[in-house]
């Protein structure tokens, strides 16, 4: 089916030049970075995760998302997401590359990364986080590549797959736990060390993914013949608002837990993303930018009304992604290094190189992304685009 | 490519030499390993159930007092000096930290001005329950069974710099370039200097202790930083303990550190 990805037209190429540009340049950045070390980030020895590892993290819950298509329609027989399951499965193929990209440009001692599994350490979460997403990774690649293979012939797809696709609706939620687990279990880190982290990041993603995949659905109606259809978008857009809702929740019984014990060790970096602390505020426009986005975004979404309206609902989705973005991909990792645990406080910021490698991991996903929706919607304007199981 | 008669041989010959003296090299050294006997554990070297390290400020008559025990470790074991271009990357074993910054949570607006501005040396407590260990994803930083001293193996770290998220005591820094330029002083060939990518910290000179000699900072302290076996009675640092009121950083993470402070006591009343 690959040979499908070969054919397109001018847009197409163009789109895929642009791509390649972005590679060129990231991979540029990450040599210099390769041989002169992490120090050409704006890293530090106080914030020792930072663009990153957020973009990881934003990342694994676009990855986990694909869930949300999947499971209504091998699990509750909903037809609507017939056709647009594997755009679900082919988001989180790129996503879970991206996130493993991330990790690898992130290592000091990128040639030592099998150490991982020549030392299997059996306590420490990302030993499981990297078994988690390696998994997560081949069970979407098998599950799309065979249903759509299937799709193709105009066969149902084989028996062997559906355990395979049940496998899948269950791992997904377990990938994100387990990255949200990474931060939740360090002693000394009171920003993260929450009962409800796993919660926020699973409801942040489900809120996340779903947006993205409403404004690719509407990209590809408009690019192609294909038609995800009216039904599966606004579905979707049901699926952000109610975790757009719960995500904010979760947020605002932080803020309830922090300041209401008034403990400080809770409250410093609440107050250092959205007020500034000791004169140190480099942060701050960026979590009111992102509020501003969270209650534009919840303000539409709530009112059936506005939500019919596709481009009203792809600004909404935008909103939400944006937010959840700047929250996830960008202040919730750094707010928990400030203040530093000697209470002191180092700000920071990506450097230019560092933007650009992590600007080259966005471009080859969404070179994947591309490559692997060409095919799909290939397929589907051939076949007439309802999946069968 | 094609080459003639000539060429042939001339490659096959040096190849041919290079073999011999390689195999020559490698008989050798073979030879030398073979002689050498088995790796045996210096006799002399101080054995302990759990080393621990006690912290009496008042025995420390002035800043420089101070300032000659981070000399001597990050002389001993070459940490390379603050870069200029990034100091929020620098690297550091032994510092020192005002109380508010030492024991955060436990700072008080009416602590006595003298404590107040007290330089606390700060260095890894070498936890009994290491948050560092136990997220690692490759053991490259272990407790040694033997003694409680949490170690690091350079040449396994990746880099990920999950420990440094893990450990509450801000103790672990991590090479953000190649260190080796910024060693201004005297390099110590006995000791290894890091590559970039990697993470370091105290290591309580294990590599002293296996020669039977103190830590660097102990040896310089004048007897302000009592070291030995917690779990030896007759220990200095037990002596310390039991002679006066101490406190650890951070005591409520459940991590037991194994550096304690002496505040007050007897000879400062």
């Amino acid at each position: 089916m690959l040979e499908k990805a070969l054919k397109g037209g001018r847009t197409y190429w163009t789109w895929v030049a642009a791509l390649l540009a972005v590679i060129g340049i990231g991979i540029a950045c990450y040599i210099y970075q390769f041989f002169v070390g992490l120090g050409i980030t704006g890293m530090s020895r106080d914030v020792s995760w930072g663009f990153y590892i957020a973009q990881f993290t934003f990342l694994v819950g676009v990855a986990a998302s694909g869930v949300m298509v999947v499971l209504p329609f091998y699990l509750h027989d909903y037809k609507a997401f017939g056709k647009i399951t594997i755009l679900g499965e082919f988001l989180a193929i790129p996503a879970v590359l991206m996130c493993m990209l991330f990790i690898f440009v992130d290592m000091g001692q990128p040639l030592r990364v099998l150490n991982v599994l020549l030392h299997p350490t059996f306590n420490s979460v990302m030993f499981y986080d990297m078994c988690v997403l390696a998994g997560y990774l081949v069970l979407n690649i098998l599950v799309g590549w065979t249903s759509l293979g299937a799709e193709r012939k105009g066969i149902a797809p084989p028996k062997w797959v559906r355990p395979f696709v049940i496998l899948s609706i269950v791992w997904a939620p377990s990938i994100h736990t387990v990255t949200a687990f990474l931060y939740a279990g360090l002693p000394g880190r009171h920003f993260w060390l929450s009962a409800i982290m796993a919660a926020r990041f699973l409801s942040s993603a489900f809120a996340a993914g779903p947006a993205l995949l409403i404004i690719l659905a509407l990209i590809v109606r408009r690019y192609s013949t294909f038609d995800p259809g009216k039904e599966a978008i606004q579905t979707l857009g049901k699926i952000v608002t109610y975790f757009m809702l719960t995500s904010c929740f979760f947020l605002g019984l932080e803020f309830f837990t922090a300041f209401y014990s008034g403990i400080p060790g809770h409250m410093q970096s609440f107050i250092y993303l959205y007020k500034g602390l000791e004169g140190h505020h480099q942060l701050v426009p960026l979590m009111w930018f992102s509020t501003i986005l969270a209650v534009v975004a919840i303000g539409i979404l709530v009112f059936p009304f506005l939500r019919r309206n596709e481009m009203i609902l792809a600004f909404a989705a935008a909103c939400v992604f944006i937010s959840l973005w700047i929250d996830k991909g960008f202040g919730l990792i750094v707010g928990g290094f400030v203040p530093n645990p000697f209470e002191g406080i180092t700000e920071y910021w990506p450097t230019t190189p560092e933007f650009l490698i992590a600007a080259g991991v966005w471009a080859i996903g969404f070179l994947v992304l591309t490559i692997l929706y060409k095919i799909a919607i290939s397929v589907k304007e051939e076949s007439g685009g309802e999946a069968i199981h | 490519m094609s080459i003639n008669r000539r060429e042939f041989f001339k490659i096959a010959g040096f190849a041919a030499a290079l073999g011999l003296g390689g195999a020559t090299v490698a008989a050798a050294v073979k030879k030398e390993v073979e002689s050498s006997g088995p790796y045996l554990l210096d006799p002399k070297g101080l054995k302990a159930k759990r080393w621990a390290m006690a912290v009496d400020m008042a025995k420390f008559q002035s800043d420089a007092d101070i300032q000659k025990c981070i000399d001597a470790c990050h002389q001993t074991h070459n940490v390379p000096e603050v870069d200029p271009a990034n100091p929020a990357q620098e690297i550091k074993w032994l510092w020192t930290e005002t109380y508010e910054h030492a024991f955060p949570g436990n700072e008080d607006e009416f602590i006595a001005p003298h404590y107040k501005h007290l330089p606390f040396l700060v260095l890894c407590n070498h936890c009994e329950n290491p948050p560092c260990v136990r997220v690692c994803p490759t053991k490259a930083t272990f407790k040694r069974e033997s003694d409680g001293i949490v170690m690091m193996d350079m040449h396994r770290c990746i880099g990920c710099r999950f420990c440094m998220a893990a450990c509450p005591y801000g103790a672990r820094s991590f090479n953000f370039r190649d260190p080796r330029p910024f060693i201004k002083k005297e390099l110590n060939r006995e000791f290894p200097t890091r590559t970039k990518g990697v993470v370091e910290k105290c290591t309580f000179c294990y590599e002293r202790l296996a020669k039977g000699v103190m830590p660097a900072c102990v040896e310089v302290s004048n007897g302000a930083l009592a070291f030995g076996d917690i779990d030896d009675p007759g220990s200095d640092v037990r002596k310390v303990l039991d002679n006066n009121f101490t406190i650890r950083r951070k005591p409520e993470l459940g991590t037991h550190p194994s550096v304690y402070y002496v505040i007050g006591g007897k000879e400062h009343a």
